[in-house]
């Protein structure tokens, strides 16, 4: 179908698009990538009143790299940040997830913070914030810059701490302290698709190779990113155990792609494969 | 409700095309109604097929998913511009006709914009990489094989066209 009439904004700066969010936040929406804005427009599961374009913003459109992280900015696409090198040398796991969002297609158009903001529970990037422990910069005219985490960002399915008159300008990816190995893979019907269950993984060992610390994050397995840590179950090395482990704290839905029962399974699967992965990545 | 109309200007196969559309006009139908350029197919409307693939300043995009208004001052190339300058079939084309990559063709400008491109960032893939490559486009008739096929020969005939001439 065709989307809804809609009154169009396309603000050339970000103060000018903070001050239409102040004045129309309540019927309006940001448009960045418009990945997953413009199908629910197209199918008419939304109908703004208004749309504030962040796409003349250019100066939003950055990935940078220090030691301490990754910042990406809100008009930086996927393909942005999969591309940057040193992204990639400063975070490995930002390239190896953001490699299975969508295809290379969609990746050139959508934005990594609006898919944040989405907050889709199947969408790969919520979790690598959370497993991250990263976080988002909003900004409004009413409180100007604030920060939330990840772990209070993702509310609920679709719904992230982004109010209605603020705009995400900004996500912080930390890089792992120590010498910290990571991992995603996920399952899904045909490679693009939308992932059955997907998990990510991190973990860090110690010069003797022991491992110090180690945690996973879900996506597909409940109504947002999901975490689990799992220093103590994998502390022997044993990732059977620690994806066993993790399978338990799970609480995946039935739905018309796979069972509860088989979404645990491919957990409990893709956990000790992943743990294994990321732990070779950097045991001495 | 009268609908306020943009002025968007969009610089199509290289020539500057204009038109006063309302906001809500997707690329597509721009390209479609507007500028009369039917050779851009609409399948599902919601970014899963690929038939409606165009290229935004040289990288493919999901013309159902993106607005007229967001494209203004930028470059699109549709199916219509990846022929060769003088009219003949440009080498995805070439390869579609000489390894039968298409039956019904509704999904062809797609796969062909989709390759033109990916041919450019990697002109030499593996029959691996060209099925990945084509991962984000549907077709319902030909099953694929015939077209990761006109994948690889359309490396090889683009190779052969950029050779320089003795």
């Amino acid at each position: 179908m065709k989307p809804p009439p809609v009154v169009y904004h396309g603000p050339d700066t970000l103060e000018e698009a903070v001050r239409l969010m102040a004045e129309h936040g309540a019927e309006a929406k940001v448009l960045a990538g418009g990945q997953s804005l413009v199908p629910l427009l197209n199918m008419r599961l939304t109908a703004p009143a208004r749309l504030v374009d962040v796409n003349r913003l250019d100066d939003l459109a950055y990935v940078h790299s220090d030691r301490h992280g990754v910042r990406v900015g809100a008009l930086a696409r996927h393909a942005d940040l999969e591309h940057a090198t040193h992204a990639f040398e400063t975070i490995p796991l930002l390239r190896q997830a953001v490699r299975t969002v969508a295809h290379p297609t969609i990746r050139n158009r959508g934005t990594t913070v609006g898919s944040l903001v989405h907050a889709d529970p199947c969408g790969e990037m919520p979790a690598v914030l959370a497993l991250l422990d990263g976080e988002v910069v909003l900004r409004s005219e009413r409180d100007g810059e604030r920060t939330v985490p990840a772990r209070d960002f993702f509310v609920g399915p679709m719904e992230s701490a982004c109010r209605e008159d603020e705009i995400a300008v900004e996500a912080f990816f930390p890089r792992p302290a120590g010498r910290t190995g990571s991992d995603w893979r996920e399952l899904s019907r045909r490679n693009g698709d939308y992932a059955l269950c997907g998990v990510g993984t991190l973990v860090r060992v110690d010069d003797a190779g022991a491992v110090s610390a180690a945690k996973a994050a879900y996506i597909a397995m409940g109504p947002v990113p999901q975490v689990v840590d799992l220093t103590a179950a994998a502390a022997d090395g044993d990732w059977s155990a620690a994806a066993d482990h993790a399978a338990e704290q799970l609480d995946p839905e039935d739905d018309i792609h796979a069972s509860a029962e088989y979404r645990r399974q491919l957990a409990r699967v893709l956990t000790a494969r992943s743990l294994r992965a990321a732990y070779e990545a950097v045991a001495p | 409700m009268t609908e306020q109309r943009h002025q968007v200007t969009v610089a199509v196969n290289g020539v500057a095309r204009r038109a006063e559309v309302p906001a809500r006009r997707l690329l597509a139908d721009f390209l479609r109604a507007d500028l009369g350029l039917t050779g851009t197919h609409l399948g599902c409307e919601h970014g899963v097929c690929g038939a409606c693939t165009v290229l935004l300043d040289g990288a493919p995009v999901r013309s159902c998913l993106m607005f007229a208004v967001s494209a203004d001052g930028h470059d699109v190339t549709t199916v219509e511009g990846c022929r060769e300058p003088a009219g003949d079939l440009g080498p995805v084309q070439q390869a579609f006709l000489e390894c039968h990559g298409l039956q019904c063709g509704f999904c062809t400008p797609g796969f062909i914009t989709t390759i033109t491109a990916y041919l450019e960032e990697n002109p030499k893939p593996t029959e691996e990489e060209a099925r990945e490559a084509i991962g984000g486009n549907l077709c319902r008739c030909t099953g694929y094989q015939n077209i990761v096929a006109a994948v690889l020969r359309a490396a090889e005939l683009k190779r052969e066209r950029e050779a320089p001439h003795e």
